[in-house]
């Protein structure tokens, strides 16, 4: 006879209890591994300056303080370019970064996906290899590309390349792949759609899931650049680069660095806190078939 | 199983073909709709008739046709036919051609020739030379191989595993308790520069979390330099390349265990199948397979493109070069000492090493459930 056990009012088969409470604590231990440092950085960021250097370090905070967000801040209008500046320029760059890619990517996922050129398992196929390696093979080389191009110096140099990012396209191309029927564009261009009004009325509103994600990807990828080997001028320096050299600033800044680093990581987890369901509907088409 | 996925690659072949003629059919169908439209005369239930006879008689026409033609011909002919697709995917190849295929051949180029950016002197060809000096001379390359693949050969299989077994163990919550969990899991490798944190809780002096309890306790004397330690530095930057490896594969997992058919469990229950592990082998795994392999190209790709991390927590170069990577090498040569001809031989080194790991790992998990 078969164990059965009632979960979620559904029935599940085949689960012991003797499991499911071995995995609950193996999901314990590790929830806390990975939960603590998160909950350090917070908890330093609250700490008032006498707290904060209290031996033995303490685990919780007696009196929470929002000071050191105020810190930050005053050390941060005194810096010599001025505070918006930094974000501007991090704003810029996410933006125009994320849009284009979103723009270029979205294109050429449908057409890959949908449309039968001759060429387009090649290009797939090269889209799939460009996963496996990182930015660092290419840093070199696109250092000397870009001096050529004369982008140095230039928010560009961090924007352009973002463009062509692949993993968006990758996740792009296999949900529509999915997700879209054939009958349905097919019927659109019956009706005398041109393909890139298929792309645009039809495509797009049903691939609304993995645009968010795209957007997800290329928004924690260039919300995060700091400091870049093609820029020099301070005044074209990112939020990240300004904040870690707030960071760099020794024990004296400790509670403003830890405020810095609240500040940075709540912005890509709000994001993905609203759209996760979305990403995971993304993420389930994101299989490789070979 | 073989036999099965050959008919598929048939069919699906045979889909394609007919998808191709029905969109020339449909064009044929769509001038006679139109002229239809303009004499006004016929009505619409006729236009369909002779638009399904049209269709019918061109995908006759058509396979004489595709016969006739040579593949040259007959790929100028589709190219012409979807030149639309062309425009649409140019813009996104130019820029990932210039920016991520060109480098990696520009690598290669380079690599035989001695470009050096400072002396700007270069001797177009010298052969094999770099790589003879990357293997056969420069101990701290060969240094930096050894580190970077224990590094990737540990973080790289346990990412992994901790990624399927986490994602794999949370799908039977209910889904809001899971979305709380997977935010939990996945929160650090998002949220980026966070992990400098470690380098707090593992700082040199009496102030850091470790030290300050083990001082308290007594189990040590003097404070532990941790991340300066050529004992601990590369065990620490393992634990903390494994805190933030929690990543786009185990979103891919927890996906692909979601829209496994819930009915094969129950089959599988009544064919005798007697607890979750060989529901995991037999069922989930082999459904799986499609995410399994993404997810390692992605772990793979993660554990050997880790160099920032271990520089910022180890300092750059670490003491002893003992979390000395091939990165930091690239680094090095690259952008500190502007020898760009040897500096893209370790790119393309490195480029070799993680397609070869990729290709390997890909053939092994083509096996999973088979």
């Amino acid at each position: 006879m078969q164990k059965m056990r009632v979960r979620n009012h559904q029935v599940v088969l085949n689960r012991s209890v003797g499991g499911d409470a071995g995995i609950a604590f193996f999901l314990i231990i590790m929830g806390v591994f990975m939960f603590l440092p998160m909950y350090y950085v917070i908890i330093q960021s609250l700490k008032p300056l006498d707290e904060l250097w209290v031996f033995p370090p303490r685990f919780y905070v007696q009196h929470p303080t929002a000071k050191n967000f105020g810190d930050l801040f005053t050390l941060l209008s005194d810096s010599w370019v001025p505070f918006s500046r930094y974000i501007f320029n991090t704003v810029f760059i996410t933006a125009m970064g994320t849009f284009g890619n979103l723009l270029f990517s979205s294109l050429a996922a449908y057409a890959i996906a949908k449309i039968p050129f001759p060429g387009r398992k090649g290009c797939f196929w090269i889209i799939q290899r460009s996963l496996m390696f990182t930015s660092t093979v290419t840093a070199i080389a696109n250092f000397l590309t870009l001096s050529t191009l004369g982008l140095m110096d230039n928010l560009f140099a961090i924007i352009i390349p973002a463009w062509g990012s692949s993993m968006g396209l990758y996740l792009m191309k296999q949900f529509m792949d999915s997700s879209i029927s054939d009958d349905v564009l097919e019927s659109a261009r019956l009706d005398g759609c041109s393909e890139f009004k298929t792309f645009w009325v039809i495509a797009m509103p049903m691939v609304k899931p993995a645009w968010l994600t795209l957007i997800i990807y290329s928004f924690q990828g260039l919300w995060n650049t700091g400091s870049s080997q093609y820029i020099f001028s301070e005044q074209l320096k990112t939020l990240n680069y300004a904040i870690s050299q707030i960071t760099a600033g020794g024990i004296a800044r400790a509670g403003a660095s830890a405020a810095a680093t609240v500040i940075m990581m709540i912005v890509p987890i709000l994001v993905f806190i609203i759209s996760q369901s979305n990403i995971i509907e993304t993420m389930a088409s994101s299989g490789m078939k070979d | 199983m073989e036999n099965r996925k050959e008919l598929n690659d048939v069919e699906a072949v045979e889909e394609q073909e007919t998808l191709q003629v029905n969109s020339v059919a449909n064009e044929n169908a769509k001038v006679d709709d139109s002229s239809a439209q303009a004499s006004d005369t016929v009505s619409e239930v006729s236009v369909g008739e002779e638009a399904t006879g049209n269709a019918k008689k061109t995908e006759k026409k058509k396979v004489v046709a595709r016969k006739d033609m040579t593949w040259r011909q007959w790929t100028w002919h589709e190219m012409k036919r979807n030149k639309i697709a062309y425009l649409m995917i140019a813009p996104f190849m130019f820029v990932f051609i210039l920016f991520t295929v060109f480098p990696v051949v520009l690598s290669l180029v380079l690599s035989f020739t001695n470009f050096n950016m400072l002396e700007f002197d270069w001797d177009i060809f010298i052969g094999i030379t770099n790589y003879t000096r990357l293997f056969f001379e420069d101990d701290i390359f060969l240094l930096a191989c050894k580190n970077t693949l224990v590094f990737a050969m540990i973080t790289g299989p346990v990412s992994y595993i901790l990624s399927f077994l986490v994602a794999w163990f949370i799908n039977e919550l209910s889904p809001r308790i899971r979305a709380i969990v997977t935010l939990i899991f996945y929160a650090p490798s998002i949220s980026g520069s966070v992990y400098l944190i470690w380098a707090t809780l593992f700082s040199d002096d009496a102030y850091g979390w470790v030290n300050g309890i083990l001082l308290d306790l007594g189990l040590i004397d003097s404070a532990i330099l941790w991340f300066h330690d050529e004992r601990y530095a590369m065990t620490l930057c393992i634990v903390v390349a494994l805190w933030m490896s929690l990543g786009t594969a185990f979103l891919s997992f927890i996906a692909g265990l979601q829209t496994i058919n819930k009915s094969l469990f129950e089959a599988a229950a009544v064919d005798g199948i007697k607890n979750r592990w060989q529901e995991l082998w037999f069922i989930t795994l082999p459904m799986m397979r499609p995410q399994l392999m993404f997810g390692a190209v992605m772990a793979i790709t993660g554990s050997f493109g880790f160099g920032g991390v271990v520089t910022a927590l180890c300092g750059f170069p670490s003491v002893n070069y003992s979390c000395h990577t091939i990165m930091h090498c690239l680094e090095d040569y690259g952008s500190q000492r502007w020898e760009v001809g040897y500096a893209s031989a370790i790119a393309f080194v490195l480029f070799l090493i993680m397609i070869g790991a990729n290709t390997l790992v890909n053939k092994m998990l083509s096996k999973v459930g088979q």
